[in-house]
């Protein structure tokens, strides 16, 4: 076990906390660059769909899980970012171009509806994201003359440099890419002072305000980042899925990136990617299993939705955490070894907080 | 001429399905009120209603009212057991784990039904089915005006319950102010899961009204998102303010649907909400307290 001494007050906001996390970060960057030579294209395929989501997790914790914010209509801005990739390709425009057009235009999508409706607390909030997620899914649907209405739309292989970005291997590689940018960007966004002032908002806006914050100017922004990072994913999801759909983009999609955040942890990098791993193996397991489970019950048609559902109740009831929680525990348990006491891993008791007079 | 019973057409029509966005709006209301939840499977509840009023008609060939009356029951049963059981264990929790919390409530009904009733869309006879009235050259189904009438009959005995009775006063005391509900011996945890039951009573009757109009089905609960709409018009805290609301949104969509292309009439309610919320937040009917959204 490691003992951190605090010689330094940077010591606190640096990225890395020790050379440790180097070593097994660098390690595992390492396998994941030599995993498309070893396993074949069907898993180099599922795990370019886990870095798709991955990225889209990572753009929602930053607003659910840092800020505070709930938003249940990022499937549209997935969308969004699919459709503008796509479009701009299909007019011969290059792919290194068009991947942070679609991101940046989705931002300015995400800041455009997150400044009128940030005003708003949790619910409103939710109920706002779901209604313009449901208004750009129809818009996506009934505007035939750009994204082809049910009739699909055919995505242009992209060329980097030259070289043609096709097949699981090209869109592996791409993601683990993005991924990583955003991971980093978002790292250096959290040690910055505007992430202290999102975790600020999260735990109380009052106080917040009250040192200074501008809320709405950092809600906007961090909706508006969240929303980019999304259209990043979104952009690389159209080529992962090389068809675009326009009822792909629904309500269910929105909820799935919430199950990725609640599942994975909120308030942790980690729990986004943990998340998505989840949330993508989730219908491959069920698959998997299907024939052999009793009763017929591999069969029922609504089976994975229910599932879904399921698992995100028992996480918000028993496990808050999330798998990122789990994994602290667990953690702490072999740390502290034998020491682990009852009362480690208890929650502080909470009590209800009123929104209504504020 | 043609025109005005046209249009005079369309608004009872709005305003029939209106009553039922109305309804399951109230429901919002109901909940939100008190415990300031919001119930993201009330359309799953009013599901789950019509469900089990096709099973005690249809199957169990019970009479109309009586299956309706047993329907209501077993959904106000239900629903005071999911805040028993499910709900209260979150209190205190961030307001976005409810909201998931609920989301994902609503995927689990909409299995279970899916499993117990099947996928199909089911209907059973009511005395509404296929009549009508001719009211002065205007031909009225029966169904609609009995979802008006229902809904009107519902929100009297509500108010009458809140305003007379001793449980409804207790209500209202909880609502405003919990702990000195608790002070005065009221037993504010029982009187929160009773206003669940209440809220998926009033889900099962919107069900059982809305049967002879559309079938039911396991997907009925997408209803809800559109009674949201209703439940911001409302100001999301006023009884009345929800089911005019409801009314509100039911109008705008018909006439949506006759003037504007085709589309238009699916995302009104999305519309009419997020024009709300931008320009008028806190609703038509809020109350004047110190709330801001």
């Amino acid at each position: 076990m490691r003992y951190l001494f605090r010689t330094n007050y940077k010591q606190d906001i640096r990225a890395w906390r020790h050379s440790g996390d180097v070593f097994w970060y660098g390690l595992l960057i390492a396998t994941i660059m030599i995993i498309p030579f070893v396993l074949g294209e069907f898993y180099v395929g599922e795990m370019g769909g886990v870095f798709i989501f991955a990225i889209a997790g990572v753009g929602l914790m930053l607003l659910v899980g840092y800020t505070g914010l709930i938003s249940l209509g990022h499937a549209a801005f997935l969308g969004i970012g699919a459709y503008v990739n796509s479009v701009l390709l299909s007019h011969g425009i290059p792919f290194v171009i068009t991947l942070p057009v679609a991101g940046i235009f989705t931002a300015i999508c995400g800041a455009a509806i997150g400044r009128p409706t940030l005003r708003m607390s949790g619910l409103y909030l939710a109920i706002a994201t779901l209604s313009f997620g449901s208004i750009v899914g129809t818009v996506f649907q009934k505007w035939t003359a750009v994204t082809g209405g049910f009739d699909g739309f055919a995505v242009p292989t992209p060329y980097v440099f030259g070289v043609s970005v096709e097949g699981a291997t090209g869109v592996y590689y791409t993601s683990f890419a993005v991924l990583l940018f955003v991971l980093w960007m978002s790292i250096n966004l959290l040690r910055s002072p505007i992430g202290r002032a999102m975790v600020a908002i999260r735990d109380s806006e009052v106080s917040a305000q009250s040192m200074g914050i501008h809320l709405a100017k950092y809600k906007t922004l961090v909706f508006a980042v969240s929303a980019g990072i999304t259209g990043l994913a979104g952009a690389l999801f159209a080529h992962y899925v090389r068809f675009l759909a326009p009822d792909a983009f629904d309500v269910l999609l929105s909820v799935q990136f919430v199950t990725i955040v609640f599942v994975g942890g909120l308030g942790s990098l980690r729990g986004a990617i943990l998340g998505a791993i989840f949330v993508r193996l989730l219908p491959q397991a069920i698959a998997i299993v299907r024939d052999d489970l009793p009763f017929g019950i591999g069969r029922l048609p609504g089976l994975e939705p229910s599932l879904f559902g399921l698992i995100l109740v028992l996480v918000i009831l028993f496990q808050p955490g999330g798998i990122n929680g789990l994994w602290l525990k667990t953690k702490l348990w072999f740390q502290a070894f034998p020491f682990k006491r009852q009362t480690s891993g208890r929650r502080q008791k909470s009590y209800a907080r009123s929104e209504r007079l504020r | 001429m043609e025109d005005a019973a046209r249009l005079l057409q369309l608004v009872v029509n709005g305003a029939a399905a209106g009553c039922i966005y109305g309804l399951i709006a109230l429901g919002f209301v109901l909940i939100y009120k008190a415990t300031e939840m919001v119930n993201f499977a009330q359309g799953d509840i009013m599901m789950l209603g019509g469900f089990v009023a096709y099973s005690a008609i249809a199957h169990w060939g019970v009479n109309y009212w009586v299956g309706g009356l047993i329907a209501i029951a077993a959904t106000a049963a239900f629903g005071y057991a999911l805040d028993a059981i499910v709900l209260r264990r979150v209190i205190g929790q961030p307001q976005f784990a409810v909201v998931m919390l609920t989301l994902g409530l609503g995927f689990i009904f909409r299995a279970a039904a899916g499993i117990t009733w099947g996928y199909d869309s089911v209907g059973f006879d009511t005395p509404f089915t296929n009549k009508t009235v001719k009211l002065g050259g205007l031909i009225l189904g029966d169904d609609n005006l009995s979802i008006i009438a229902g809904t009107v009959l519902l929100c009297g005995v509500l108010y009458l319950f809140f305003a007379k009775t001793r449980l409804g006063v207790a209500m209202q005391a909880s609502s405003q102010n919990q702990l000195a509900a608790y002070y005065m011996g009221i037993p504010v945890r029982n009187v929160f899961s009773m206003i669940w039951a209440i809220s998926a009573g009033v889900a099962a009757v919107a069900g059982i009204l809305l049967s002879p109009v559309s079938m039911i089905d396991v997907n009925m609960g997408f209803l809800g998102i559109k009674a949201f709409a209703a439940a911001v018009i409302g100001g999301f805290g006023s009884i009345p303010g929800s089911v005019i609301g409801g009314v509100f949104v039911g109008i705008v969509e018909q006439l949506a649907g006759y003037y504007l292309p085709a589309g238009f009439q699916e995302v009104t309610s999305n519309i009419v909400l997020l024009g709300m919320l931008f320009i008028r937040p806190q609703g038509l009917f809020a109350e004047r307290m110190g709330k801001r959204v």
